[in-house]
């Protein structure tokens, strides 16, 4: 019986291993959301193109969104297979650093532009865009005008949004709410709850929910409706443009110190600021590029909402306090 | 019409088995069945108490035809082998369903089932529970429920099988002191011929879903020349 | 009458099953409270904590009320109409639901419930403007009841089942009434085993996590369970996971100790399917009242099962089931499952003979009985420290040696044997009990033991209950998303990991193709399980 017992437990045990051994070859790995590196995201355009560059395997890992990318990232601390961590935003830039995993890139990064400018030794912009409230036309015949709108707004007409402990978009509209209501954002949190459909941990997540029509509106992006205008010809789906202003997103990527080929990492930032990966970015991630494009980009873009008035943090400013924000409203969202 | 119970031409058939009866049982009579195990005597009891309906034929107790009545409906009261009382209601309960299945009762009705249970030798016992009761005092719970119930039939499955053999004689003589005094017609199933003479005025004997035999209980007793019965009789 | 070798070898195996499962669950335990100990004990009693606290109370009870309310009728009409046309189907039916997995029947019932689903076109068109909502409170309860309901009809009726045949035949020649019957006899029965279904729903949704997390809408809907994943893997804020931790054993604790009060409800003694005849409920208004229970409790079941097989039927199932991802999700699963399997089956076996050799011994000692308690209260120690807290400790142990990924397979294995063990000793006890008392004395007489015995006398009977604990457990770990949910990652994907995934990145198609294969293999693990149960229950 023990001898049995213990061919069981061997085989059990080798069984579960041997899952785990993998061949490693050349290989880079990039850590990413999952709404980057889906079929229909610029994950597989941006792996073809690159690889064709550099003799390697890209290897995407995705995680949720972007801040589940960031927890991610100190959970494994320095023992991270990861080289590249792309899909952070600017919110994020200054408890990134302090994880002290990021090293300088070392790049000339002159050909990026993006509102206010911003430029850093440690991250690079590869997109940008402002969240906004995205409607859809034939359920909403009363779209929010500004934020106050939505949070006063009739409650019945529901809306999804991001989790702020997981997702970028979720923390760019805890920031905006932050914004616009400073200290009284626990109370406008408390009116929203009444219109939130359900908390997503991702951005893709909600918006999956918004086009199956669970959902009249999301959380996401003024650049969202070039999607439905480009891939199905359809003005159905738009942003609805917030008088206060809008919260602006610029995603940033950003080369790990403990990465095992920094020169390949290097490369892959290179390229990233290059037209080969700008090109994919507009019609893929379905964001605003970051530097010149080799084609101008479709009309549908012009169509767009553009904010009079554009909010932004300082990266120190939402590091001292995410986590005393988070607590309020987890605090006001777990409200009955 | 007879004020006892009778089947005439009764037939149902259960499955593959048949059964076809014809008899009639007079009133105030104590009748035996008897049969081998899986003959029909339970069914026989079932189509005179309504848990069988009978497929053809007229089923008669007293003095109505009850063939398609539900069970509630017959004049007839019941003892079964085992299981005769709700084990987790009282005495007053048990016996009390037997007056009003919605339990209402009258003070009257109070005063009647103690009386029945004193009658029966429980007097007293109205606020215990079947479970802390031997056999003999659950079935004797079951006799004062009959005895409230006052129908003029009271049909008994076995009634005593699961007792040991002093108690029997006690239950059969307690049975019959009932019956004198209040002279309803007895139907008992029973498996042991020293029953039959026990207690029976008259005796049948099932085989296949068929009477084989119907006679005064001395006349039963005597008979040998049906071999079935020959055997139940010697066995 | 067991030998001293046989005696010592028993306990020996015992030990260090015992010990083996102490190590796993005192360094999870460990892990957590020395790590920051201080500031969760600050943390402990926060806002936020208390409210999900609550909200997972509040949810729990609210399910079971719900369940066990629906469940009665339903119970009730079943016994009632032992005749009911297609009754052992709808009785079977009603055992589907324990063998899916949460996550596929959380699916089915967004197919049906959802925004899109056939019952909100239904108020729609009814002119109801506010349609159910599948996500927060009423989804959690929808979902609950969809799970436990059946669950307590089956466990009703089985207690109804039990009665005594006379009781029928004697309502109904004393002319009770459908509602005498129900207060005189059905309600006494049901009484007496309602609180240890309660208590037995109570703790399933208590605890209940891939529900939760599928169908909660956000902070306002979040059990402790999901509350310390996401504190977890959404944060990073381990003594808000440890503070959330502690609180969900306290409550635990509470409940199991509740439960250990009441008698434990069973259905192995009901054959499910013998019927009693019944006389009662014969007139127009009872029929329609029982044809109503059942057929809308029927419905309630089928909808969502026929959503998952309609949805999974759409998608391109030849595609899924060629695909690399499928593969590599299917062979980690099946790893997976098969290992928890058998370190179940084999950690249940250690601790069944070591506990018939302590109870061997003429003259135990107390070291012996403690120990013998001891052995029965570790395979109950999963429901005590569940998975989500254990994996949490395990997390914050390895931390300091490289990436958990590395470890994960391993730890989700031992999780999941840790959950089904519980259930795999309840089916291999009895078995080995009964196989024992037929031939222990016989092979003791003839000096069998060991191998012989092993091959020639234990096997060909225990083969059957030990497959059919293996297949449950392997369905129970197949399913099984709690444990994995911490570790799941590109390196880790599991069937339901998959199936979570693409749900979350809303290539659904694929997840309801995926839903459909992984639930019928659930199913048909569960159904073997159970079939083989039945038949050794008999024989």
């Amino acid at each position: 019986m023990r001898r049995l017992i213990l061919s069981i437990v061997t085989a059990a045990a080798a069984l579960s291993f041997s899952t785990t051994v993998q061949a490693r070859e050349k290989t880079l790995t990039v850590y990413t959301y999952e709404s980057f590196i889906s079929d229909w995201g610029p994950g597989p355009k941006v792996k073809e193109a690159f690889e064709k560059t550099c003799a390697c395997r890209l290897n995407f890992v995705g995680v949720a969104d972007g801040v589940a990318l960031l927890t991610r990232l100190k959970l494994e601390g320095e023992k991270t297979d990861a080289d590249i961590a792309l899909g952070l935003d600017t919110n994020l830039i200054s408890e990134a650093k302090a994880t002290g995993l990021f090293g300088p890139h070392g790049l000339d990064t002159s050909a990026v532009k993006v509102p206010g400018n911003y430029s850093d030794d440690t991250f690079i912009p590869y997109d940008y865009g402002h969240f906004a409230v995205v409607y859809d036309t034939q359920t909403v015949k009363n779209p929010p005008r500004s934020l106050k709108d939505l949070v006063e707004g009739d409650p019945s007409q529901k809306i999804v949004i991001e989790d702020p402990r997981t997702s970028t978009p979720g923390l760019g509209l805890l920031l905006w709410v932050r914004s616009v209501y400073d200290d009284k954002a626990p109370e406008a949190w408390a009116k929203l709850r009444k219109r939130v459909l359900t908390v997503t941990p991702g951005w893709s997540e909600a918006y999956g929910l918004f086009t199956k029509g669970e959902v009249p509106m999301v959380f996401s992006y003024t650049t969202s409706p070039a999607y439905h205008m480009v891939e199905e010809k359809t003005d159905r789906y738009q942003a609805a443009a917030f008088s206060e202003g809008h919260y602006i997103h610029i995603e940033v990527a950003g080369l790990l110190k403990g990465s095992h080929d920094k020169d390949m990492a290097r490369q892959f930032l290179k390229f990233m600021v290059s037209p080969a990966f700008q090109d994919i970015i507009p019609t893929t991630n379905w964001m605003m590029p970051a530097t010149k494009t080799s084609a101008p980009l479709p009309d549908a873009f012009g169509k767009l909402v553009q904010p009079k008035n554009t909010f932004l943090m300082g990266a120190d400013e939402v590091a001292k306090n995410r986590q005393a924000w988070i607590d309020e409203w987890l605090n006001a969202m777990s409200l009955n | 019409m007879v004020d006892g119970i009778a089947l005439e031409n009764v037939g149902l058939r259960l499955g593959v088995k048949d059964f076809h009866f014809d008899c009639a049982l007079s009133a105030g009579s104590v009748t035996a069945v008897t049969g081998p195990s899986g003959s029909g005597k339970s069914t026989f009891l079932n189509l005179i108490a309504g848990f069988e309906t009978a497929d053809s034929g007229r089923v008669l107790v007293a003095g109505g035809d009850v063939t398609q009545k539900h069970p509630s409906e017959r004049p007839v009261s019941l003892i079964f082998q085992d299981n005769n009382l709700f084990s987790h209601l009282d005495l007053l309960t048990n016996v009390g369903l037997g007056i009003s299945p919605s339990l209402k009762l009258t003070a009257e009705n109070r005063k009647a089932i103690s009386n029945a249970l004193e009658r029966v030798g429980l007097g007293g016992f109205e606020k215990r529970m079947p479970g802390t009761l031997s056999g003999g005092e659950r079935q004797r719970a079951a006799f004062a429920r009959a005895l409230v119930r006052k129908k003029p039939i009271l049909l008994m499955d076995e009634p005593f099988a699961a007792l040991d053999p002093g108690l029997r004689l006690s239950m059969a003589s307690l049975l019959l002191d009932l019956h004198r005094e209040t002279g309803n017609t007895v139907v008992i199933v029973t498996h042991d011929p020293e029953e039959v003479g026990r207690l029976a005025d008259h005796a049948i004997f099932i085989d296949h879903g068929r009477i084989l035999a119907q006679a005064s209980a001395k006349e039963f007793l005597a008979r040998r020349d049906i071999p079935q019965l020959a055997e139940f009789l010697s066995g | 009458m067991l030998t001293k070798i046989e005696r010592r070898r028993g306990i020996a195996l015992g030990l260090t099953s015992l010990v083996g499962i102490a190590l796993f669950v005192g360094i999870a335990a460990f892990a957590l409270l020395s790590w920051d100990a201080g500031q969760a004990q600050n943390r402990l009693l926060t806002a936020y904590n208390w409210r999900i606290l609550q909200f997972t109370l509040w949810q729990a009870t609210l399910s079971t009320l719900l369940s066990i309310t629906f469940a009665l009728p339903v119970a009730l009409a079943l016994g009632r109409r032992p005749a009911f046309p297609g009754r052992i189907w709808i009785v079977r039916l009603m055992a589907l639901p324990m063998g899916l997995p949460v996550l596929i029947g959380a699916l089915g019932l967004i197919g049906i419930w959802g925004r899109q689903g056939v019952v909100n076109s239904l108020l729609l068109n009814l002119g109801v403007e506010q349609p159910v909502s599948i996500y927060g409170l009423s989804g959690i309860l929808i979902a609950h009841v969809f799970f436990n309901m059946p669950l307590a009809a089956r466990l009703l009726l089985a207690a109804l089942e039990r009665l005594p045949a006379e009781y029928w035949l004697l309502s109904s020649s004393l002319g009770m009434k459908p509602f005498s019957v129900f207060r005189f006899v059905e309600w006494p029965a049901a009484r007496r085993v309602i609180p240890g279904i309660a208590g037995l729903i109570f703790m399933l949704c208590a605890t209940s996590f891939t529900l939760v997390l599928v169908l909660g809408g956000g902070p306002a809907a979040t059990t402790l369970e999901v509350a310390i994943y996401q504190s977890l893997r959404f944060d990073f804020d381990p003594s808000r996971a440890i503070a959330l931790s502690l609180l969900q054993i306290g409550i635990t604790a509470v409940i199991l100790a509740a439960i250990s009060r009441f008698p434990a409800p069973d259905d192995t003694d009901s054959s499910l399917g013998r019927t009693n005849r019944r006389f009662d409920g014969r007139n127009w208004k009872a029929k329609l009242w029982d044809v109503a229970a059942i057929l809308l409790a029927t419905v309630f079941l089928i909808l969502p099962l026929t959503s998952i097989l309609l949805a999974g039927a759409k998608a391109d199932l030849w595609k899924l089931l060629m695909s690399s991802a499928f593969h590599r999700a299917a062979w980690t699963s099946f790893a997976i499952a098969l290992s928890a399997g058998l370190l179940a089956v084999a950690t249940s076996l250690a601790i069944i003979s070591a506990r018939r050799a302590l109870a061997d011994i003429r003259h135990p000692g107390r070291p012996a009985k403690i120990l013998s308690s001891a052995l029965a209260a570790t395979a109950s120690l999963v429901l005590l420290v569940p998975p989500v807290v254990l994996g949490t400790g395990w997390f914050l142990a390895l931390r300091p040696f490289g990436d958990v990924a590395r470890f994960a397979p391993v730890l989700v294995a031992i999780i999941n044997m840790l959950m089904a063990l519980p259930f795999v000793i309840r089916i291999l006890a009895p078995a080995i009990e009964t196989h024992r008392r037929r031939t222990s004395r016989l092979s003791a007489s003839l000096g069998l033991s060991g191998l012989p015995q092993l091959l020639r006398i234990d096997l060909p009977v225990l083969a059957k209950p030990l497959l059919t604990a293996l297949s449950f457990a392997m369905a129970l770990s197949l399913g099984d998303l709690g444990a994995v949910a911490l570790f799941g990652s590109g390196e880790l994907t599991t069937l339901p990991w998959l199936v979570y995934s693409q749900l979350s990145s809303y290539r659904t198609n694929d997840a309801d193709g995926l839903a459909l294969l992984l639930g019928a293999i659930c199913l048909g693990l569960t159904m073997l399980g159970t079939a083989g149960q039945r038949r050794a229950g008999h024989g």
